[in-house]
C-alpha cells in the first residue's frame, strides 16, 4: 500500500445513478478498498462484468479499467469468455439479485459447477429497484411491493446457500454494516483459485424499503444491524428461530482445481498429439 | 488467480498458439459441411467457440471440441445458447475470434446477445443450420425458414450480413469469409447454412493457406480512445491492454460512456451502425448469374434449393426457354442491384425456397412490378424443390 486510500483514484468523474442512502456507495468503496489495500494503485489487472439493474452501474461505467456491461442477467455468462481466453486477469461481476439469481441464475450455478476463477458480487436489495419496485426472488414473504400489493406469496430464495451447494470456493454473505469483513472478503474472493461468490444485504430505501415499511435508508441500516447473526450464533438457533435472521459470515473457503486450470491442462494435452 | 506456471499465459501465449494454428494441407478431401465449415474457421484463426448441443448443427462443435485445443483455442459447451453468444462476446473482448453454432431454436435463444454484438460492435460469426420451423418443428429434416430471422432476429434498428453457401466448397469459403466480415465491420456476421449443406459430404479443395486472405480487426494506437464513434467502423481494443474500454449495450457515446436519453447521441450511433454495412453493400454482396442478360425466365435462390436451380435451367434452356439465375451467396444486405438487374430482362422471377415466402417478398419489393414474381414453396419432412418441380414451373410460366 502506497498513497493514501482515494476512491476518486479508481473512478471516472461521472455522477452515479444511485439514489440518497443506496447501499451501492457502500459496495463500491469498500471494494476499491481492498483493492487499494491489495497494493493495486490502478484496476489494469482487472475485468468487470455486469448486466442490468442498479448494481450493475458499479463498475460500469465509474471504474477506471475495462467493463462489460451486458445483457440482463448474462453477466457471469460473458466473464466466462473474458477469464478463459485472459486467465491472469481478475474478473470481477458485480449484479444484482435480480440480475443474478433472476434471470441469470442458471448461469451462476453453472459457473459455480465449473468452478470457473471469477469473483461475483452480488449486491441483494431483495427487489427490482431500477425498474421501480418490484417482487424478486429474493423478496421476503409477505413483503408489499409494486408487483405484490397483497405482499408476496412466494418464499424468498438462499443465494449463498444454493453456490454452495453448487460448488463455490468461497462463499461469504454481509451486510453493508459490515464494512471491515466485506473488504476482507473482497481481497479473500479475488485471491481464490476457483468460483468466490460474496453476498452483501444492502438497502434499497427508494424502491424496496419506502414499501415495506421502512421509513428511510436509516431505518434499513437498523435492520440489518439488529438482525444480522454469525454462523456461530446461527449454529445454536433452531429453523423457527432463524426465521427473520440475516446469517452472515465466511460459509465456504477451499480448494479445488479451477476452470482454467483444467482447461488449460487439456490444450497442453491436445497439443502434445 | 491462475498458476503461472501451467502456461505462458495472454500474449506471450496468444503468439505462441500462432505458430501452431493448424490447418488441413491443402489438396482436395472428401469432407461433410460440417466438418468443412469448421475447419474454415480454424483456418481463419478461431480462437474460441461456444454452442450447446442441437441437431443439425452438433458435428460442427464435435469437429472443433477435438481440433480447436490443438491450435490453443477453446471449446466449451455453455448452459444453454443464451450463454454461448454472451461468452463469445467476453472472449471476443479478449482479441479473440469467436464463433458459435446452431439451428433455428437456438438461434432464437441467441437473439438476445447478438443484439447486444450489434450494439458493441463485437465481431463473431453465428452459423444457423436451418431445420423446420417454427419452434422444434422436425429437428431432423432441413428447412430454409430463418432468411427473416437472420435480418431481423433481435430488436431495434440494425443491419445484418447472412451468407447462404450452397455446398460443402461454400461451407469452407464462406466460412472464412464470414470471419473476415466480421472483423472488417466489427459486426456480427450470420452464416445461414441448412441442413442438406450441413450433412452432405463431397469433395472440397483446401487452397494452400498463404493464398487465403485473413483479415484482422483493426487495432487502436497507443492514447486512441474512441472505440465506439469516430471512424466508420472504430478500432477494437482488447481487454488487459490498458485502454480502459467501456463496452455497453446502452445506448453510448464514442467513449463508451452511457446516453440513455439523448436523443441525438442515439441518432448517431444507431444510424452508424446501419450505415457502416450499407455504405458497402458493393464490398459485401456476392451473388452467382447465369444467363442474366438474356433471359425470359429468372430465379433467384440461395443455399440447398438454387443445387436444383443449375439443372433445372439448364434443362430449360435445352428446352428452349431462355432461363436465367440469380443464386445469393449473400442474403443480407439484399443483393438488390443484382436482382433488380434480372428483373429489368426476365419476364417473369421464379423464386424457389424451402419455406412459405421470405425471399420472395424482397424480390417482389426490388423489382418494384418490372416483373412478375413467382413464388414456389415446399416446406416439411426435408423434401428438397426437385429441378423437375422448377422446371415444370418455368415451362409453365413461358407459356
Amino acid at each position: 500500500m502506497s498513497a493514501e486510500f482515494s476512491a476518486k483514484t479508481y473512478l471516472r468523474e461521472i455522477q452515479p445513478p444511485f439514489c440518497a442512502g443506496c447501499g451501492a456507495f457502500t459496495v463500491m468503496n469498500t471494494f476499491l478498498r481492498a483493492v487499494h489495500e491489495m497494493g493495486h494503485q490502478d484496476l489494469r489487472k482487472f475485468v468487470f462484468c455486469s448486466g442490468i439493474g442498479c448494481s450493475s452501474w458499479i463498475p460500469s461505467p465509474h471504474f477506471k479499467a475495462d467493463t462489460l456491461h451486458v445483457t440482463h442477467g448474462r453477466s457471469i455468462a460473458a466473464a466466462t469468455g473474458v477469464k478463459l481466453m485472459q486467465p491472469d486477469l481478475n474478473v470481477v461481476v458485480f449484479g444484482g439479485d435480480g440480475d443474478i439469481v433472476g434471470i441469470g441464475l442458471s448461469h451462476l450455478i453453472h459457473a459455480a459447477r465449473r468452478n470457473l476463477d471469477i469473483t461475483v458480487v452480488m449486491v441483494n436489495n431483495m427487489i427490482y429497484g431500477m425498474t421501480g419496485g418490484q417482487v424478486a426472488p429474493t423478496t421476503p414473504s409477505k413483503t408489499f411491493t409494486t408487483t405484490t400489493p397483497y405482499g408476496n406469496f412466494e418464499r424468498p430464495l438462499d443465494a449463498s446457500r444454493l453456490v454452495i451447494s453448487a460448488g463455490a470456493c468461497y462463499v461469504a454473505r454481509w451486510t453493508t454494516t459490515h464494512i471491515a469483513q466485506l473488504k476482507e472478503s473482497f481481497k479473500t474472493a479475488i485471491n481464490t483459485k476457483g468460483f468466490a461468490f460474496i453476498e452483501v444485504i444492502s438497502q434499497c430505501p427508494t424502491a424496496f424499503g419506502r414499501r415495506a415499511g421502512f421509513k428511510d435508508a436509516g431505518e434499513m441500516i437498523q435492520w440489518f444491524k439488529t438482525s444480522s447473526i454469525t454462523i456461530e450464533e446461527a449454529s445454536k438457533l433452531s429453523e423457527e428461530e432463524l426465521k427473520d435472521k440475516i446469517v452472515v459470515g465466511e460459509f465456504v473457503k477451499k480448494e479445488a482445481p479451477s476452470l482454467t486450470e483444467t482447461v488449460y491442462a487439456v490444450l497442453k494435452e491436445a497439443q502434445k498429439e | 488467480m491462475f498458476p503461472m506456471e501451467l502456461c505462458n499465459f495472454s500474449q506471450s501465449y496468444i503468439s505462441n498458439v500462432a505458430k501452431l494454428q493448424p490447418m488441413l494441407t491443402s489438396g482436395t478431401y472428401f469432407m461433410q459441411g460440417s466438418e468443412a465449415l469448421a475447419e474454415a474457421a480454424l483456418a481463419a484463426g478461431l480462437r474460441f467457440f461456444a454452442g450447446y448441443p442441437i441437431t443439425p448443427a452438433s458435428e460442427i462443435a464435435e469437429h472443433l471440441a477435438k481440433e480447436l485445443p490443438k491450435a490453443g483455442g477453446i471449446t466449451i459447451q455453455m448452459e444453454d445458447e443464451i450463454a454461448s453468444v454472451a461468452a463469445l462476446i467476453g472472449a471476443a473482448w479478449t482479441g479473440a475470434k469467436v464463433m458459435t453454432a446452431t439451428s433455428g431454436p437456438g438461434f432464437s435463444l441467441m437473439q438476445e446477445n447478438i443484439g447486444l454484438a450489434f450494439m458493441t460492435e463485437t465481431p463473431m460469426v453465428i452459423t444457423d443450420m436451418q431445420r423446420a420451423g417454427p419452434s422444434t418443428g422436425q429437428a431432423t429434416k432441413c428447412g430454409q425458414g430463418d432468411v427473416m430471422q437472420a435480418r431481423w432476429g433481435t430488436h431495434g434498428d440494425y443491419t445484418s450480413i447472412a451468407l447462404a453457401p450452397n455446398s460443402v466448397q461454400e461451407m469452407f469459403d464462406l466460412t472464412i469469409r464470414a470471419f473476415n466480415l466480421a472483423e472488417k465491420y466489427r459486426t456480427p456476421v450470420i452464416l445461414l447454412g441448412d441442413e442438406i449443406i450441413a450433412h452432405m459430404r463431397e469433395s472440397i479443395t483446401i487452397p494452400p493457406k498463404d493464398s487465403i486472405e485473413i483479415i484482422d480487426r483493426k487495432k487502436p494506437k497507443q492514447g486512441d480512445t474512441m472505440f465506439f464513434g469516430g471512424d466508420e467502423v472504430p478500432p477494437m481494443p482488447s481487454v488487459g491492454e490498458g485502454f480502459n474500454v467501456t463496452v455497453t449495450g446502452s445506448t453510448h457515446n464514442e467513449y463508451g460512456i452511457r446516453i440513455t436519453s439523448d436523443p441525438v447521441g442515439h441518432r448517431k450511433l444507431v444510424e452508424r451502425l446501419v450505415a457502416k454495412i450499407q455504405n458497402n453493400v458493393d464490398k459485401i454482396v456476392e451473388v452467382e448469374t447465369y444467363n442474366t442478360e438474356n433471359c425470359k425466365v429468372g430465379i433467384v435462390s440461395f443455399g440447398c434449393t438454387s443445387r436444383a436451380v443449375y439443372e433445372a435451367a439448364e434443362l430449360a434452356n435445352k428446352k428452349g426457354i431462355k432461363t436465367g439465375f440469380a443464386r445469393l451467396k449473400t442474403l443480407w444486405p439484399f443483393p438488390e442491384k443484382q436482382v433488380k438487374a434480372l428483373a429489368e430482362t426476365a419476364k417473369t422471377i421464379i423464386v424457389p425456397e424451402m419455406n412459405l415466402r421470405q425471399v420472395f417478398f424482397e424480390v417482389k419489393r426490388v423489382a418494384e412490378g418490372t416483373a412478375e414474381i413467382v413464388p414456389l414453396n415446399k416446406i416439411g419432412g426435408g423434401e428438397m424443390i426437385t429441378p423437375e418441380e422448377i422446371l415444370a414451373k418455368i415451362t409453365k410460366e413461358s407459356e
